[in-house]
């Protein structure tokens, strides 16, 4: 569904990615790992053309999207989950979701505020609040529910569990089955390694943006390459993992 | 004293009227695109220049079509200089921006003064509002109402635009978050343009519409955009409601000076921006910055 081939990214004259390979299937569920500042999110901002790679091809379903203005690479279908509090704060969660059932005009697809609201039964008590005021889980949910108006493909979760209780994380891990039951193809971020690889078939992990090691996820939640890479493994988050990845 | 007092809220809220319709173009530009655009003075200019050569002596509809035509031209002229110069310069530093603005200033002054010389030029206001109106025994000039009037009519369709419209939330947005409002398919350069196109036909408009009350003239540029930035930052850089308030106080603070110490008018007005920042450091409905 979504595949990147030798991608290389610049932050000025940093190079950031360099020559980055992944694939994710289509229904497929995908873990990018990586510690701070490996280029994870800068891999998600190459996808959507945030930040334009230098080179390297941005492939989905077949068609080469490699930094195509933002909005048409959305309108191909594609939906970033930015990390973070980034809900149109001063608009209300209402406005935020109609602003996103309108963003992707002439994609259709099954999602409808109606069905955003039955899946987030919170945000439909919370449908006149500024989103600036909802705590982080709503927001979340908020951010997730905009993305699927969108009736996206592919999803690219940017460190979904950061900042969230661990009840709320539990909370993300139902949400993540229930994309795989509506057969969305996602690339997650995250840095907590367990969490992620849990609940994703396959994973990659990222190191001085290049991908050290890629595998399914079953296999890699106990692997020799997750302790080398990550200092984890055997079980363990990783000491920092509640820190965010630099960016720009 | 009472007749005096209607004609100075009268001529309070003409002044406030027509700065309200020019700050509300600038304080939108830069609310949505951090742009901070010297050249809205010379939209307003040319918006005064395009009416006096448009109407010509005509007092009866052919001034009403030219405060149209004129703010139409102003448009476009807009939507020229954003697809050329701007959309080259949003990613760059604030000191490119307004070098950028600066020469565009510059260039659009020159031109003015190629197009209608160095003499101040007059509008006649329409007939229907040229003479002086008595309201409670206070006699004021009638065609004020006619500023009052459009500067309400600007506040309440920018209000319905912002809150009710899905454009709106859109344009809220942009000032927000940009790259998110993008990602979830939103052509942002062409709402960049839109924007831009807006601020410049609210100045082109504000400028024809003051035409017949002030000497049209090379200058007017310059003097306006100080004003139209002072309104702007006492009412919160990117807020609509703050400019109409900053309007307010500028335009009393002007009127208030001109009575009690005519010959130091002029600084009431920086009084009035030092006191509001002092109390409020990102104006009166402005929201501070956000880093990211």
């Amino acid at each position: 569904m979504l595949e990147l081939v030798d991608v290389h990214t610049y932050y000025g004259s940093s190079h950031v990615l360099q020559g980055v390979d992944l694939t994710v299937g289509a229904g497929e569920v995908v873990a990018l790992l990586g510690r701070n500042g490996a280029g994870k999110t800068t891999t998600l901002r190459s996808i959507t053309a945030l930040t334009r790679p230098r080179s390297g091809r941005v492939v989905l379903a077949g068609r080469d999207i490699t930094s195509r203005p933002p909005h048409v690479i959305a309108r191909a279908g594609v939906a970033y989950v930015p990390s973070g509090r980034r809900v149109f704060s001063q608009l209300t969660v209402a406005q935020n979701l109609a602003l996103a059932a309108r963003g992707c005009p002439g994609r259709a697809g099954p999602w409808t505020i109606r069905r955003v609201y039955d899946t987030f039964p919170a945000l439909a008590e919370l449908s006149a609040r500024r989103a600036g005021f909802l705590s982080g889980g709503e927001q979340q949910m908020l951010k997730l529910g905009r993305a699927l108006l969108a009736q996206p493909d592919v999803l690219l979760l940017d460190e979904p569990t950061e900042g969230l209780s661990p009840t709320m994380v539990d909370a993300l891990g139902g949400w993540l089955n229930l994309l795989r039951k509506a057969a969305l193809s996602v690339l997650l971020t995250e840095q907590s390694a367990v969490f992620a690889l849990r609940h994703a078939d396959r994973g990659y992990i990222l190191e001085k943006g290049r991908v050290r090691a890629h595998g399914p996820a079953r296999r890699m939640i106990d692997s020799r390459e997750l302790h080398d890479f990550l200092g984890v493994g055997r079980g363990g988050d990783p000491p920092d993992g509640s820190a965010t990845e630099g960016r720009r | 004293m009472m007749p005096t007092a209607i004609i100075d809220t009268v001529g309070v809220l003409s002044t406030a009227g027509a700065l309200f319709i020019v700050s509300a173009g600038l304080t939108l530009v830069f609310g949505a695109m951090r742009l901070i655009n010297i050249a809205h003075g010379s939209f307003y200019m040319y918006g005064a220049f395009l009416l006096t050569t448009i109407a010509g002596a005509g007092t009866g509809l052919r001034f009403w079509l030219a405060v149209v035509a004129a703010t139409i031209v102003v448009a476009l002229i807009g939507a020229a200089v954003e697809l050329v110069i701007m959309r080259r310069v949003y990613d760059s530093e604030h000191l490119t921006q307004l070098i950028a603005t600066f020469g565009l200033f510059l260039i659009f002054a020159d031109l003015a003064l190629h197009f209608w010389g160095d003499n101040s030029r007059t509008a006649n206001p329409p007939a229907a509002f040229a003479g002086q109106v008595a309201i409670g025994g206070a006699v004021f000039p009638a065609y004020d109402l006619v500023v009052i009037a459009a500067a309400v009519a600007v506040g309440l369709g920018l209000w319905v635009l912002l809150q009710r419209s899905g454009l709106g939330w859109r344009i809220r947005a942009a000032v927000e978050d940009p790259e998110t409002l993008q990602a979830g398919g939103t052509n942002l350069p062409l709402l960049r343009t839109g924007m831009f196109t807006m601020g410049a036909l609210l100045a082109g408009l504000s400028g024809a519409i003051v035409a017949p009350q002030v000497a049209v003239a090379p200058g007017m540029d310059s003097s306006i955009v100080v004003a139209a930035f002072i309104v702007a930052i006492i009412g919160g850089l990117g807020s609509v409601p703050g400019a109409a308030l900053g309007a307010l106080i500028i335009g009393a603070a002007e009127t208030i000076g001109t009575i009690v110490a005519p010959t130091w008018a002029s600084s009431f007005i920086y009084l009035a921006m030092i006191a509001v920042l002092v109390a409020r450091p990102s104006g009166l409905l402005g929201i501070p910055e956000r880093r990211q």
